[in-house]
């Protein structure tokens, strides 16, 4: 789309788009590209020379074990870093949108975990589960009686970083679901009311099926946020153990590429996540499309 | 409220606590324990009565993690992604909005495509990228056989090597990270709700296009640039991969990845007060500008995801 009215020079535009390019071509482009031409190569262990071997590579990533573990893995932790998240949000924003006093103060204390960095509430959560030291680790061990150790288990090591995921992502999506809420007309509310529904039906029936969008929005932006920028958080307390059950695909690639140096094998994963994040993009761009024909 | 629910009200506010204390546990639990002593620390269950060791802690947090030099890196890098996203997107809608030319759509569509490429899924290429970053040059003088041209032009031998790195250099940390898919978008949004007659009205005066864009387009975008200062800050100073990557002198390290060495591992002494004092202090910078910009940062958060 362009202006009904606009201006005609000859080279202005060009220069002043030429930052954009020169950082996008340099930086997104050129490795995009070398990356995918390095997942049909394979180089001989010190690296002198490297041999083009059509699809070997994702070959062997796809019969790997430990790379379908990987996806495994991944699935489990999105999905639980989403729902977790999500329900929070959900049930805290809805709280607060029925608050009638100090609203204000109630959305600054609870929207200020957006500004912690995923890897500094890897951290916290890592002290409060600390196996010896941790509170909320005494507390599972006294009232739920499993012996609990992340270091040692692998299950408990992914209940640790879904609680420090999750936990993050709240405020973000507290913000959205309250701003979704203040959007509802009242008069929908109040027509409702006089009809006679309670305030649980009129969430149920009304304020929910209106938040939809909302909820899908926020359901793909939390599969993208455990996806990637959960990265610090794995990297700071995990390092994907013990025995890669926390071993998420990022980290996976970041393994075996700047650690493993198995150029190849990285090459191809990274592959195969760009092709997901297209596939998550698309998804997104074809449900803003419908929330605009929704009406709004 | 439509009607009277004084119950209901009730458990609002019980429920509301509660959220807030989930929330805010995490945080007060540390500060607690920043607090302390190390043979309180590691007692179970830990005291819940801050102790007096606040300043001890901080003081030996600080010299341990080095964290005045990290701390700074943080904050130059996050205001350098700032700084130049907002600066390079804003120019860069400004000529897809208000300029018509051939490469126009091209452009906007090579723009686009970047959301689907983050750091996470091109790190080696990216890596080796920022190591040399004349790759491509080097690249097209080697397809071109440039150097036995020249050689042969001049009769001596000449190589051509291109080398130019940004490893451990704040170029390297913020340069990478100034392109950005959708700040360019939100600014793309906001100049096609800004009215013609602002422009027609400007080239009617004889304005030249950099002109409107000083004098009337900038004015009219700052609410959307307070906006976008809270959101890109705060992803600067909390970005983890790419500082990992380009960073191995510790003394250009960013203060998230500093952290990391705090950490009391399994032989250490479990010293969780000074590591957690830490993690108090890096948290800081961001978490203030959240909570002064507020407003802006509700705004820029959800009219930049939509």
């Amino acid at each position: 789309m362009i202006k009904r009215s606009f201006f005609k020079s000859k080279y202005l535009p060009y220069l002043l788009i030429l930052p954009q390019m020169v950082v996008t071509l340099t930086f997104f482009y050129w490795p995009a590209v070398q990356g995918l031409f390095q997942s049909f190569l394979l180089s001989d262990p010190f690296g002198q020379k490297s041999t083009f071997v059509w699809f070997y590579n994702y070959i062997e990533l796809f019969t790997d074990p430990l790379y379908l573990k990987s996806i495994f893995t991944t699935f489990v932790f999105s999905l639980a870093v989403a729902f977790v998240s999500l329900s929070m949000g959900l049930f805290i924003a809805s709280m607060a949108n029925r608050a009638l006093q100090a609203k204000a103060l109630i959305r600054t204390m609870l929207i200020w975990p957006y500004a912690v960095a995923p890897a500094i509430s890897g951290i916290l959560w890592l002290f409060l589960l600390h196996p010896s030291y941790g509170i909320v680790a005494l507390g599972i061990k006294k009232w739920i009686g499993i012996d609990w150790n992340p270091v040692l288990y692998g299950s408990d090591a992914m209940v640790m970083i879904v609680m420090a995921s999750a936990w993050k992502q709240i405020s973000y999506n507290f913000v959205f679901f309250m701003a979704g809420m203040q959007a509802i007309p009242k008069s929908l509310i109040e027509a409702a009311a006089i009809d006679g529904a309670s305030p649980f039906k009129r969430f149920w029936f009304i304020s929910f099926p209106l938040l939809s969008p909302t909820f899908f929005f926020l359901t793909v932006m939390n599969i993208i946020y455990s996806f990637f920028e959960t990265f610090g958080i794995i990297h700071t307390i995990t390092q994907g153990g013990p025995g890669g059950s926390t071993n998420i695909l990022v980290y996976k690639v970041y393994q075996d590429g700047f650690v493993g140096l198995n150029l190849g094998s990285s090459a191809a994963q990274s592959v195969v996540l760009m092709s997901l994040i297209i596939v998550i993009t698309f998804l997104q761009f074809r449900f803003v499309e419908k929330k605009v024909q929704y009406g709004g | 409220m439509v009607e009277k629910t004084p119950i209901l009200d009730f458990f609002t506010y019980v429920f509301l606590l509660l959220g807030i204390f989930i929330v805010g546990f995490p945080i007060l639990y540390s500060l607690i324990a920043a607090t302390l002593p190390l043979e309180e620390v590691v007692k179970v269950p830990m005291p819940l009565i801050p102790g007096d060791q606040f300043w001890v802690n901080m003081k030996e947090a600080w010299s341990r993690g080095d964290l005045g030099t990290q701390i700074l890196n943080s904050v130059i890098m996050a205001s350098g992604i700032t700084v130049g996203k907002i600066a390079v997107s804003m120019i860069g809608a400004f000529s897809i909005v208000y300029f018509d030319y051939k490469f126009r759509v091209v452009a906007f569509a090579s723009v686009f495509c970047t959301l689907m490429l983050p750091v996470e899924v091109r790190i080696l290429p990216t890596y080796e990228m920022a190591a040399n970053v004349l790759t491509p040059i080097q690249a097209l003088c080697n397809l071109l056989h440039l150097e036995g041209l020249l050689s042969w032009f001049t009769g001596n031998d000449i190589t051509i090597d291109l080398n130019w790195s940004l490893l451990d250099s704040h170029t390297g940390l913020i340069l990478p990270l100034v392109a950005s898919a959708t700040c360019t978008f939100l600014f793309r949004q906001f100049f096609l709700t800004v009215p013609e007659e602002l422009c027609e009205a400007a080239k009617m005066d004889g304005a030249s296009p950099m002109t409107f864009f000083r004098k009337i387009l900038f004015p009219l975008s700052k609410t959307n640039i307070a906006a976008l200062v809270v959101i890109e800050f705060v992803y600067g100073y909390n970005q983890y991969l790419w500082p990992l990557l380009v960073t191995t002198n510790p003394k250009m390290t960013t203060a998230v990845i500093g952290l990391q060495n705090l950490i009391p591992q399994a032989d250490d002494l479990p010293e969780w007060n000074i590591a957690l004092c830490a993690t108090l202090l890096v948290m800081l910078p961001p978490v203030l500008v959240v909570l002064f910009m507020q407003r802006w940062f509700v705004k820029g958060l959800i009219e930049k995801e939509k």
